[in-house]
């Protein structure tokens, strides 16, 4: 089995600029001595296996890739939104690429590499990076610094409202040996602005040999209000495991919505730290899986202060031999009064042999609080099956509709027809590819 | 249309259709009528192919091919249509998703190019107006959280659309108003032609004073007892089921 720590620590990356090299060194000495089979032993990688990590040799980074008018093409099949309708930053295998990029940010946004950043830029970098990171120090936190050669920061600033989503793409590529793309934005919305962030990760059509470990930091000043969008649609033989980290100060709004279609290895941890009174967190989310797939979505709401809300809906659609793993916590903190807190995971099982291991989590430490969360698996209803059909309407059809309704309350969730007609767009064609697949989940 | 002989059928291992006999011809409406439990439903998901509804002998011919071979979707391509006694409730997938994915299966069927959008919402909103419901509901799940008689009325807007040439109603006129059973016969009788068939199940003779039938049928203990013309349904209603199981 192949050492992935160990190999990474063996191959440092080149020296660059000052403080990543610092931030490097610090991961170095977090790694130092640690195992993958460590980080698999314990209780948040209980139904996740990372076996499909130690098989390849992730462990060196991308080289330089091929001409961006190839890519380009790429871009756009496979992203929905309009690139005229955004401003957008693409990377591809984890760099930052100005060609595909709009460099020039819109007024009062600031779009700063961090391989290029200095002076009072650097000081708020410094100042928030990694502080929202999960309290565990899970290890691929540590990896994503240790092979981390650039990443963005992005800047709204006070009481600025965009006028167009900003879009992050995120690209992989086939490379001819396989890779670990390390990403990272940290993206701060300063007091009153407002903000639609669209992240996307998608690959090219080749088959993809890419582990890519990405944290997205979100950093929600007072009264600010970001529509955060996370979609997962890179090929499945894509390795992920990343983690969004948000902090809300007071009166700050929070709403994301995450879309995952499944790939060999993908988790997402989330989360969510309410800081400042009437912050409020909405989360909507959908993973759809088939074959041999694996998502994992980790998430967890933490209510530090009184008078926060809270909201979070996830369902999955489970079929093949592909696996759901779903953990949802919601941490009430001592104090946290008048705390009002839902979460709700559903999930659709599509074939027998697909499997979901859904556990919702509540630590609740205040006496003052509403909570409610429940998490349920079902299966598709053969009666209603059987009622499309009799209207002419072909097995595979009836449960690509069913599967369809089962994720379309959330989709009513997204508050721009622009972002919701992307993603309704992902969604149909995933279940009309899925089911069209010969023999599939029969 | 359809020729059944010597209909035999189990549902969940428990035989109830035991040798049942019918004709019916194209253009011929026939009602049939019965006590509760005597098989009526159960024909109508035979004929719909069910899961659960087993043939276990006898055979069934529709427009001349062995409906017994093919697929419930098959048998919807192939003009035959169900209305059922207890609509299904299918949450999340709206009536007008799903009566668009029935028209375009139809239409492909029929080696025709699928209606475009517009063309195909105009008719379905003069569908809801013909049996009295909001076109509003086209957006609403599929008999999500229907009143009994809306889902009636649903099931006959899936019939117009669909037009098919062998239409069989399981208690449509069932929990309706007096109104309502106007829409019912309306919606019927407009589908009424030489090419097409119906088979109306009902308990009601008044259903048969809107829509007259050219047969009427008792269909008991999973066998049609008797067959007669429309005055077996007046017969009937003033001397109830009894009467037939003594004559015999
Ligand atoms: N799933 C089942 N398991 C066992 N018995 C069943 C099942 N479904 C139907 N039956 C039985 O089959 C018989 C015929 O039922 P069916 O629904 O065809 O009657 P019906 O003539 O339509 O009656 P009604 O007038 O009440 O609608 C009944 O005795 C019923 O209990
Ligand atoms: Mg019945």
């Amino acid at each position: 089995m192949f050492d992935y720590i160990g190999h990474t620590l063996q191959n440092p990356l080149p020296v660059t600029s000052g403080w990543l090299e610092s931030l490097h060194q610090k991961a170095r000495l977090g790694a130092l001595g640690r195992k993958v089979s460590d980080e698999s032993a314990t209780e948040s990688w209980k139904y996740s296996s990372l076996c499909a990590l130690e098989e390849n040799n992730y462990a060196t980074t991308a080289k330089p890739d091929p001409e961006p008018d190839l890519l380009d093409k790429t871009l756009s099949q496979t992203i929905g939104i309009d690139k005229s309708n955004a401003h957008n930053l693409v990377f591809v295998n984890g760099l930052f690429s100005a060609e595909l990029s709009d460099v020039e940010p819109p007024p009062g946004v600031e779009f700063v590499r961090f391989s290029h950043a200095e002076g009072q830029h650097l000081t708020s970098i410094n100042a928030s990076l990694g502080t929202m990171a999960d309290k565990h120090q899970s290890i691929f936190r540590v990896l994503n610094e240790l092979h981390l050669k650039d990443g963005m920061y992005i800047r709204v600033n006070k009481n600025v409202e965009l006028d167009k989503p900003i879009q992050i793409v995120w690209l992989t590529t086939r490379q001819a040996q396989s890779y670990t793309v390390s990403s990272r934005v940290l993206i701060e919305l300063e007091p009153g602005s407002k903000a639609q962030i669209f992240e996307t990760f998608t690959s090219d059509d080749a088959q993809q040999n890419s582990f890519t470990n990405n944290v997205t930091e979100l950093l929600l000043r007072e009264g600010a209000y970001l529509q955060h969008f996370r979609v997962h649609q890179e090929q499945e033989d894509a390795l992920h495991i990343g983690a969004v980290h948000a902090d809300l100060y007071e009166n700050a709004t929070l709403k994301s919505f995450h879309l995952a279609l499944g790939g060999a290895l993908k988790r997402v941890d989330v989360a969510v730290n309410l800081l400042g009174e009437g912050a409020d967190s909405e989360q909507f989310g959908a993973y759809l899986l088939c074959n041999d797939q694996h998502m994992d979505y980790h998430t967890s709401t933490e209510h530090f202060v009184p008078n926060c809300t809270s909201n979070e809906v996830f369902r999955g659609v489970v079929g093949g031999r592909s696996k759901a793993v779903f953990n949802g916590r919601i941490h009430i903190h001592p104090g946290a009064q008048k705390t009002l807190a839902r979460l709700s995971n559903k999930n659709l099982l599509t074939s027998d042999t697909a499997e979901v291991d859904t556990k919702p989590e509540l630590e609740i430490y205040a006496d003052d609080v509403q909570c409610a969360h429940g998490a349920t698996v079902a299966q598709l209803d053969e009666l209603a099956i059987h009622y499309l059909q009799t209207r002419g309407i072909s097995r595979a059809k009836a449960k690509a509709l069913l599967s369809y309704g089962f994720v379309a309350m959330l989709l009513e969730q997204v508050p721009e027809p622009v972002f919701a007609e992307h993603i309704t767009a992902i969604i149909n064609h995933y279940f009309q590819r899925h089911y069209s697949e010969e023999g599939c989940d029969e | 249309m359809l020729t059944i002989k010597n209909l035999q059928a189990n549902v969940e291992g428990k035989p109830i259709l035991k040798g049942l006999d019918l004709e019916i011809k194209p253009g011929e409406v026939h009602a049939i009528m019965g006590p509760n439990g005597s098989g009526k439903s159960t024909l109508g998901h035979v004929l719909a192919g069910r899961p659960g509804y087993e043939i276990t002998g006898g055979s069934i011919f529709f427009k001349g091919e062995n409906l017994i071979e093919m697929e419930t979707e098959q048998r919807a391509r192939n003009g035959l249509f169900l209305a059922f006694q207890y609509p299904v409730e299918i949450p999340g997938v709206s009536n007008m998703e799903f009566l668009k994915a029935s028209v375009d299966a139809l239409q492909e069927h029929k080696g025709e190019q699928p209606m475009d959008s517009v063309s195909f919402l105009r008719q379905a909103r003069e569908m809801y107006k013909q049996v009295d419901l909001d076109p509003g509901f086209l957006k609403r799940g599929v008999n999500e959280g229907f009143s009994g008689g809306e889902k009636k009325r649903n099931e006959l807007i899936q019939m117009l659309m669909l037009q098919p040439a062998l239409a069989i109603l399981d208690e449509t006129d069932s929990g309706l108003d007096i109104d309502a059973l106007q829409v019912v016969a309306e919606a019927v009788n407009s589908l009424r032609s030489c090419e097409r068939s119906i088979v109306m199940i009902t308990h009601y003779q008044r259903l048969l004073d809107y829509i007259k039938p050219d047969f009427v049928h008792v269909l008991s203990d999973g066998k049609i007892v008797r067959s007669g013309d429309k005055s077996l349904a007046l017969e009937l209603e003033e001397k109830g089921y009894g009467w037939i199981s003594e004559v015999e």
